[in-house]
């Protein structure tokens, strides 16, 4: 089933590009600093926005189609904000052996959005992971930032409603 | 006295933390010391939790918040009542030659006195008593060969970067553990990460760098947090810094943290990455060992080699040689994992086989159904079917059969599994995953996965067949890295095997 998704809308932080710099140039004397910004700005901000890659491009001295080259080329900078709670399963081989397959099929249904989608009323953002390293202890599933290990799908349902 | 619970993820994600939370409270008024170490890497027994005796460390398990009440009436903390016996005499561990994953699930992982008491530091101490090329020649002699899955010699690497002539030069270990199936990586940093900052300082100390880079998963978060607290603790104790346990030697240690790209764990790729850069495949030669990270002469290596050095130099390349078989030398760490009745880390000499490591020690499939299928050696590994289980673990013999050890990890499957829909996976991963940059790897796993479409719908059986070896053959041969080139065994390897799954 498809949903419908709206992104949830920008929210205009004051100042934001002054902190973006900040983060960016409390790093540059890293070398290879460009990853390394992007997750600050992430971890701060949630996401990595357009006008953020301007500034983080004019602190490193680089082209501004370099910085988009990396942020767009590494699945973790998201473009937006996600949801409250970041649902991700992972669909490896080792956790579709014991039926993440199915799990994640389960998932899309109850949540109601599908992978690389937020929910719309913004509460759930639910993402596909390649291995979590819990492959012994499958199907595996983070919620909000916490591993969770042999996920039926009743515990999902669980801790999906333990994330309300 | 000490109870010990694992603060490994794996652990954590069944459980381990509010067990943990449990016995901390309900031991109030007696005088125990919950130590949270890695895990042993029995995963179905987890949370197990052991508790100290003058006998050695009786294990309990898997346990649930809710039993540890009843456990500690019943003696519990005495080491009475319903345990499992002394941990290290349960047969699964008993039957394994720990050497790289000898302190893991037994030490604190951020205790610098518990790592010195169980052995740490004599292989950094002993290398500093050499030169750096008879270190460099010690790994030569101890046959160790690259864990993260190419299997190169280690020491012929190092050797090439200590002839090097460059005023820089860098250590960078491969911790992005992308595989599926495999998570020795993983629980090596969050239980025993002072084992791989120690072979890190090694290798440095030998090839002439002064800088290190540990390349880590961003999937791996508590890894990360664990090795970046052991850096910190490292240096604090003059294992990482300027004048190296008083040896003039200088060295320190950086993390990375990778942002979920799966070529990352290609070299080159790590390399562009760790730069700054999109993760885009280099073309070889140059080498890294020659022109590698920032253009400088540059070891790189998989956690599980590195953190195999400092025993290899603490107790001697013959040592280490001795385990193994032909010219697959030493232990290395089995990772069982997907269908599995028992899940975990075993760490054995190299000749083991296949079904050995399946059936007697993982016991099967969870589920209860018969083993159809088990690939080896991570999503670019071969679907191997139990008429192969006598195949010794081995890199020569299994790519002689077609497939590959990889990095040791393998996934099981029961028979309900499809094969043609895990053949079509493996295109659909690598035309997701891939950088782009080649030809036959970012195009051909497209058309792969239409043209196993088109096999699955009866279209031209036939002709697809021959089409779809076709196309793997190009792969193989006219890719730029491993992923387009190995991204065929798994499919070739379930036509070959499981040929009635793509004659719907």
């Amino acid at each position: 089933m498809t949903s419908e998704v709206v992104a949830a809308a920008p929210v205009p932080v004051p100042g934001r590009a002054q902190r973006v710099r900040e983060l960016a140039e409390d790093l540059r004397g890293l070398r290879g600093a460009l990853i390394p910004i992007l997750h600050a700005v992430q971890e701060e901000f949630g996401y990595v926005d357009q006008p953020d890659v301007a500034v983080i491009a004019d602190v490193l001295n680089l082209a501004v189609a370099e910085v988009h080259g990396v942020v767009t080329f590494y699945k973790d900078f998201r473009r937006t904000a996600a949801g409250r709670t970041t649902v991700a399963i992972c669909q490896a081989e080792a956790c579709r052996s014991v039926g993440a397959v199915e799990l994640a099929e389960h998932a899309r249904r109850t949540v109601g959005c599908g992978f690389g989608e937020t929910t719309h009323d913004g509460r759930i953002t639910l993402e596909e992971i390649y291995c979590f390293g819990n492959c012994a202890l499958g199907p595996a599933v983070q919620v909000a930032g916490r591993l969770h290990g042999r996920v039926t799908a009743s515990r999902l349902d669980a801790l999906l409603g333990e994330s309300r | 006295m000490k109870v010990y619970v694992p603060r490994d993820s794996a652990a954590c994600s069944v459980g381990a933390d509010e067990v943990a939370e449990r016995i901390a409270a309900s031991s109030q008024g007696r005088d125990v010391e919950v130590v949270r170490t890695g895990s042993r890497g029995m995963l179905w027994l987890e949370p197990l939790v052991e508790v100290e005796t003058a006998a050695g460390r009786i294990g309990y398990g898997p346990l649930a918040p809710e039993d540890v009440d009843g456990l500690i009436a019943g003696g519990m903390l005495d080491g009475a009542g319903a345990s499992l016996g002394l941990v290290e005499e349960l047969p699964w561990m008993k039957r394994q030659q720990r050497l790289t994953f000898e302190r893991v699930g037994v030490v604190d992982p951020l205790s610098t006195v518990d790592y010195v008491a169980h052995g740490g530091m004599a292989g950094l101490r002993a290398a500093l008593a050499l030169s750096p090329a008879e270190v460099v020649e010690t790994v030569v002699d101890s046959g160790l060969r690259g864990r993260g899955g190419a299997g190169f010699p280690t020491g012929i690497k190092w050797r090439t970067v200590l002839n090097a002539q460059a005023d820089l030069k860098f250590v960078c270990c491969n911790a992005d553990e992308g595989d599926s199936g495999t998570y020795a990586d993983r629980m090596l940093i969050e239980g025993d990460p002072f084992t791989l900052i120690e072979g890190m300082t090694i290798a440095a100390y030998a090839v002439g760098a002064a800088e290190g880079y540990v390349y880590l998963r961003s999937e791996y978060p508590d890894a990360v947090a664990t090795l970046k607290d052991a850096i910190g603790h490292a240096r604090d104790e003059g294992w990482l810094g300027p004048d190296i346990l008083g040896s003039g030697f200088g060295f320190d240690l950086h993390v990375r943290v990778g942002a979920g790209a799966y070529i990352c764990g290609e070299e080159t790729s790590m390399l562009e990455s760790l730069e700054g850069k999109r993760g885009m495949v280099r073309a070889k030669p140059p080498i890294p060992a020659l022109e590698g990270l920032f253009g400088r002469p540059t070891v790189v290596n998989n956690v599980l080699s590195l953190a195999t050095i400092p025993t290899i130099l603490a107790h001697g390349a013959a040592a280490y040689a001795a385990y193994g078989t032909g010219r697959s030398l030493g232990t290395s760490v089995f990772q069982l994992g997907g269908n599995v009745a028992r899940g975990g880390i075993v760490e054995t000499a190299f000749g083991i086989t296949l079904g050995e490591l399946v059936n007697d020690f993982g016991g099967g499939t969870s589920s209860g159904l018969p083993v159809r299928a088990v690939q080896v050696g991570g999503p670019l590994g071969a679907y191997l079917p139990v008429e192969q289980f006598d195949l010794p673990m081995d890199y020569e013999a299994f790519a002689a059969a077609g497939a590959m050890v990889g990095h040791g990890g393998i996934v099981v499957f029961d028979e309900t599994v499809d094969m043609a829909a895990m053949a079509r996976f493996a295109f659909e991963f690598c035309a997701a995953e891939s950088c782009g940059k080649c030809t036959p790897c970012r195009v051909g796993a497209v058309r792969g996965v239409e043209t196993v479409d088109r096999i699955v719908a009866g279209e031209n059986l036939q002709q697809n067949l021959v089409l779809l070896e076709d196309l793997c053959e190009l792969m193989t041969d006219g890719s730029l890295c491993a992923m387009g080139g190995l991204t065929p065994m798994p499919v070739r390897s379930a036509v070959r095997h499981f040929g009635e799954d793509f004659r719907a």
